[in-house]
């Protein structure tokens, strides 16, 4: 068993050991979630040094037949591409487990769906087989339903149904194409590399792969968040725990666009063709109305959610390009905004949970009570408004240059998207935390030492692939191309 | 090179180390920040004192792959001529001096540390920009420099308009870098158009641009828009109208900030662009007359808003205004020394007033010229310094700004009488203005609530620095050292003797109305009325953008959210759990545990399964 199979087997792990351990054993709990965490995070760091460069393809590949008869296997491993996105998720699930110190109520009960969340998660990052994909995809909805309904916060029950519903129902959408994907391909095999390997030698007819690709792209896009279908999200955000936040808004999303990336484009290159400019005039949608809708907020955390939609255009407009240069950006912007939204909400979380409130208006001043968490803030505003230094700079701008020549109105956008940010970002900043300090607040805590970890971890990994892109772009760019292949000789049929 | 590479990291190895281990000790924070600066300008006299550096061709560049992905290459790379290191040694040097008087006027500030970590990076990201060799290394230090620029100004960020100038600061610039990326990436579209890789570095590109504008194949408007786009955000980071707005705010953080930053590097780096991509701005002549009347018009009217302001850090605000128009104006002109040696001499004498200025605030708690008054026997050092400073900013001979203003204003003489016109008047607005700030604040009976008092020695030893600076700068050959032959211009007399007239005539004008108390006829003043009105209210700009930000942004937003709310939410996705719950609703009904009920629906059924399958009755 490789390295890739242990990071997914690990969470499983903790929740399993979670399940033989008391409930007032608070300390053991919270070190077996560390530790199921951690390690995994130590070992995505490996693949990401590890991964070699001149072999390319799928590594450390993991394979055990499981149904036979229906060509199931339990079959994993990474590339260039999951590579990048195992590390954005080991470092968020783990920095989500040390913020959530602050979870005082149920908390085993907590740490064991947060795990099968992250679990979840791996899985699909992993999974080069549509069947446990899918499985996986399930596994990571599911345990937000009971983490957001129980330990959440305001409109708790309407936004963890609506949630739930609204993911499950694209991801319904999406097994409709998977599982015509597998009928329609004839060889009975779920297993994803000997799938496109197939499809490549005998293509799906185009007019079936027009048909097909819609039941991907929305049941997947569902959770990219495209528009209009993203509305579950910021509230999702809102009513969730800071450290379910982070994974949601860092790592949940990013899942769509993952997926629509690696299935829909790589498995039905006709039907993107087909498709994807819509995606691109989507996009725009995506990134000035979830910018100015992120302008009317009021609520923080519905800011940062309607942000999150906003930037997730540039994912999509990225992916939308179909070139390596624009898909490289989209995949170091999944990095990097998911690293971004998780420091703000960790940063948020810690001051609603003292306040009780998130209205930004009745924060004011904090910069003077709570200096660190105000720094840390200001640290994720900033990178959220493409500050160079930080890895957002460097993935917007990718995608900037990557969509300029392919779709000059949506770039255009994309580019007043980042004055948009600035906007909202430094108003949240200036009227929550700059200004004389807000007298009921005067007895707010810093985070204390010992809880400033995840943050230095967060701001550390946005500000040295800010400084050194090439550490993952180098990685990037040796699978986007091959993820992309299959498209290879259809720009002709496409012009035409 | 190796030195060149040390002058640029030097402040952001300071940075990290006070970021680092300093946070918690002035001491070592200052000594850090000071440390870093005086190396890197030790490192820029090294490259002076290198006889390549001399002559124009032997421009150096060494750089460094960034990013490497299909169909772009970004490199992280510096290029070193004559201009980057006169302008090095402007930031390093006036920066010392900056720094050194911060630990002096800072001394007590609860954010001391913090204070010289930002300056650090902000040394760091300025000479990012004078030595970067491609427009992508430019850009990321120039947002840099915004960045540090937003914390600086709102360095006492719970003051509010101390909060709200760096918000202001930083969403100008970004909204006119909104145009500069655009402006990046269309010169990188249309570089790669002869079958080329697509570049930004400068050289290349300069190289390239000769033969493009030739070739028939590339639209010459199009370089022309790249070449504006990129000048937008010129007009940004140097204030020019009508993106000026921030600059005289941006005076709500320190006073050394606003001396460094504010006046002598940072506003400049605008005017350093245009110098160091002079190649693509030349190419265009269209544009180069829209440079040079976007300069001449933010000169003169930036001059105006001086005349009527009373906070003695906003008059040379709107005075750094006037004059970086004075140099955007060279440019556009074509006279790229012109425009570089003003801002030289400028960064001297403007960052000398500035550092006056705080000694006399650090003094007398205030910066209301009409609280001030007396200054001259209890602030010699201030004074006289301040003095020079002045005296040079009206351009006085033999003082720097004479010689400096003096090309200009040449050059302008040469290429559109109009724009010369517009400068003349402008010297002469600029030494009225000035003249009234002396004589109200320097002059007359001491208004002022606290006692006044020189500044301390590690305050008034930079005053010294500058204001020997400030004086001698005319005679350094700083025009024959970035031309790299010496000056052969004959000095135009005509533009020397009018420009000094006109000057000399402002300083005596506003000595006899604010000293003199002069009141001339009433008449004039009346008539003069509608003019205050309209310089007090600053042209209204800021009205117009504070209109445009309620009814424009605000609206859309509003609209945005209601959408929102309404139609994507309450419609489609409430509007489906309502019909899906109707639906239930409904079916339930059916359900209704009679038996008679289901009988009936089970003859109904059949009756029409029946029905159909007899065939498509219709069809008959």
């Amino acid at each position: 068993m490789g390295p890739v199979s242990w990071i997914l087997l690990l969470p499983f792990l903790g929740a399993a050991a979670l399940l033989g351990i008391p409930s007032h054993q608070v300390k053991w709990v919270r070190r077996i979630a560390a530790a199921a965490t951690g390690i995994p995070l130590v070992l995505a760091l490996f693949l990401a040094a590890a991964y070699s460069k001149a072999q390319g393809g799928f590594q450390w590949v993991d394979r055990i037949p499981w149904i036979r008869a229906l060509g199931i296997h339990y079959q994993v491993g990474v590339d260039g591409i999951s590579a990048v996105l195992v590390l954005l998720h080991a470092l968020c699930s783990f920095t989500g487990v040390l913020i959530s110190y602050r979870i005082k109520e149920r908390v085993k009960e907590y740490y064991l769906f947060y795990l099968l969340l992250i679990g979840g998660v791996y899985g699909v990052f992993v999974s080069l087989d549509l069947f446990f994909f899918y499985l996986f995809y399930e596994m990571a909805v599911i345990p937000m339903f009971p983490l957001i309904g129980i330990w959440g916060s305001g409109e708790k029950a309407y936004a963890t149904m609506k949630l739930t519903l609204y993911l499950t129902a694209g991801a319904v959408l999406a097994l409709v194409g998977l599982l015509s994907l597998y009928l329609i391909s004839g060889i009975r095999s779920f297993d994803l590399i000997e799938l496109s390997r197939y499809l490549a030698q005998n293509p799906i007819p185009g007019s079936f792969q027009r048909w097909l690709f819609p039941f991907l792209l929305i049941g997947f896009g569902v959770i990219a968040p495209m528009w209009p279908l993203h509305s579950w999200s910021p509230i999702g955000h809102a009513a969730a725990p800071s450290a379910v936040s982070m994974l949601h808004a860092g790592v949940l999303m990013k899942l769509g666009s993952y997926a629509i990336l690696r299935v829909a484009v790589g498995l039905l290159p006709e039907g993107a063709y087909t498709w994807l400019p819509w995606v691109a005039g989507i996009s725009i949608m995506n990134i000035l109305y979830g910018g100015f809708v992120a302008l009317a907020q009021k609520d923080i955390k519905f800011l940062i959610g309607y942000s999150s939609s906003s930037h997730m255009g540039y994912v999509l407009l990225g992916i939308a390009c179909l070139n390596p240069l624009a898909v490289s950006g989209a995949v170091l912007l999944m990095f990097a905004h998911g690293l971004m939204t998780a420091l703000a909400f960790a940063a948020v979380g810690h001051i609603y949970d003292q306040t009780h409130t998130r209205q930004i208006a009745e924060w004011g001043g904090l910069a003077r009570q709570v200096p660190f968490i105000a720094t840390a803030f200001v640290v994720s505003a900033l990178a959220s408004s493409g500050l160079p230094g930080f890895a957002n700079f460097v993935a917007e701008l990718l995608v900037f240059f990557g969509s300029w020549e392919t779709y000059r109105l949506p770039a255009l956008a994309a580019v007043f998207g980042i004055v948009i940010t600035a906007f909202y970002m430094l108003r949240a900043v200036r009227t929550g935390f700059f200004g004389p300090l807000n007298p009921r607040w005067a007895g707010l805590k810093d985070a204390a030492p010992f809880e400033r970890l995840p943050y230095f971890i967060l701001i550390t990994a946005l500000v040295i692939v800010g400084c050194f892109p090439s550490l993952l772009t180098d990685l990037i760019a040796v699978s986007v191309p091959s993820a992309l292949s299959p498209l290879e000789g259809l720009q002709v049929v496409a012009m035409r | 090179m190796v030195a060149a590479w040390v002058l640029l990291f030097a402040p952001a190895l300071a940075f990290l180390g006070i970021v680092g281990v300093g946070l918690r000790s002035r001491r070592i924070s200052a000594g850090l920040a000071i440390g870093g600066l005086a190396v890197s300008f030790f490192c820029a006299v090294a490259l002076l004192l290198q006889p390549a550096a001399h002559t124009l061709k032997n421009a150096a560049e060494s750089s460094l792959t960034w990013v490497k992905l299909p169909g772009l290459l970004l490199e992280f790379g510096i290029l070193v001529d004559p201009w980057a290191v006169l302008m090095s040694l402007v930031v390093t040097g006036v920066g010392l001096n900056i720094f050194i008087y911060s630990v002096g006027y800072m001394k007590g500030d609860a954010g001391f540390t913090r204070y010289f970590a930002v300056l650090s990076l902000f040394a760091f990201s300025m000479l990012g920009i004078v030595l970067a060799n491609n427009f992508v290394t430019c850009f990321i230090f120039w947002e840099l420099v915004g960045a540090s620029s937003y914390l600086l100004i709102g360095h006492w960020y719970d003051r509010p308009k101390a909060a709200e100038a760096g918000k202001k600061a930083f969403l100008v610039n970004r909204i006119a870098d909104f145009g500069f990326l655009l402006g990046i990436l269309l010169l990188w579209s249309l570089s790669g158009l002869a079958g080329e890789t697509k570049t930004l570095n400068y050289l290349e590109l300069a190289k390239r641009l000769e033969f493009l504008a030739a070739s028939p194949a590339v639209n010459a408007s199009l370089l022309a828009l790249a070449g504006g786009l990129i000048f937008c955000g010129v007009v940004g980071k140097s204030a020019q109208f009508p993106l000026h707005v921030w600059l005289p705010d941006a005076m709500e953080g320190p006073t050394p900030v606003s001396a460094l930053i504010h006046a002598a590097t940072m506003v400049a780096a605008g005017v350093y662009l245009l110098s160091r991509a002079f190649f693509l701005f030349a190419a265009s002549p269209d544009l180069m007359a829209l440079i040079a009347w976007v300069g001449g018009a933010t000169a003169l009217l930036a001059a105006g808003l001086a005349l009527v302001e009373n906070d003695i850090k906003r008059i040379l605000a709107y005075s750094t205004l006037s004059q970086l128009g004075f140099m955007v104006m060279a440019l556009g002109l074509g006279g790229r020394a012109a425009g570089i040696y003003h801002l030289t001499t400028h960064a001297f004498f403007k960052a000398l007033l500035f550092l006056g200025a705080g000694s006399v605030i650090h003094a007398l708690h205030t910066n209301d010229i009409r609280q001030m008054g007396g200054l001259l026997k209890p602030m010699p050092v201030t004074s006289a310094t301040f003095l020079v400073g002045t005296f040079a900013l009206c351009g006085i001979f033999p003082l720097s700004g004479f010689f400096s203003k003096d090309e200009i204003l040449a050059v302008a003489y040469a290429h559109d009488p109009l724009l010369w016109k517009i400068g003349t008047l402008t010297a002469g607005l600029t030494a009225f203005y000035m003249g009234r700030l002396v004589s109200i604040a320097f002059l007359g009976e001491s208004r002022a609530r606290h006692p006044a008092r020189e500044a301390p020695p590690i305050m008034t030893r930079p005053l010294l620095v500058l204001a020997f600076f400030s004086a001698v700068g005319g005679f350094l050959g700083i025009p024959h050292f970035l031309m790299g032959a010496p000056n052969h211009e004959e000095m135009n007399w005509t533009v020397a003797v009018t420009s000094t007239v006109v000057s000399a005539a402002g300083l005596g004008l506003a000595f006899a109305l604010f000293r003199l108390s002069w009141r001339p006829l009433p008449w004039l003043t009346r008539l003069a009325r509608p003019f205050l009105t309209l310089l007090e209210r600053k042209y209204f700009v800021d009205d117009l953008y504070a209109w445009i930000n309620r009814n424009v942004q605000q609206r859309l937003a509003h609209l945005s959210n209601a959408f929102e709310r309404y139609v994507i939410i309450g419609l489609w996705v409430n509007g489906t759990a309502k019909m899906t719950g109707l639906t239930g609703s409904a079916l339930r009904l059916i359900q209704t545990g009679k038996v008679q009920a289901y009988a009936l629906l089970f003859l109904a059924g059949l009756s029409l399964l029946t029905f159909l399958s007899l065939g498509k009755p219709w069809a008959r």
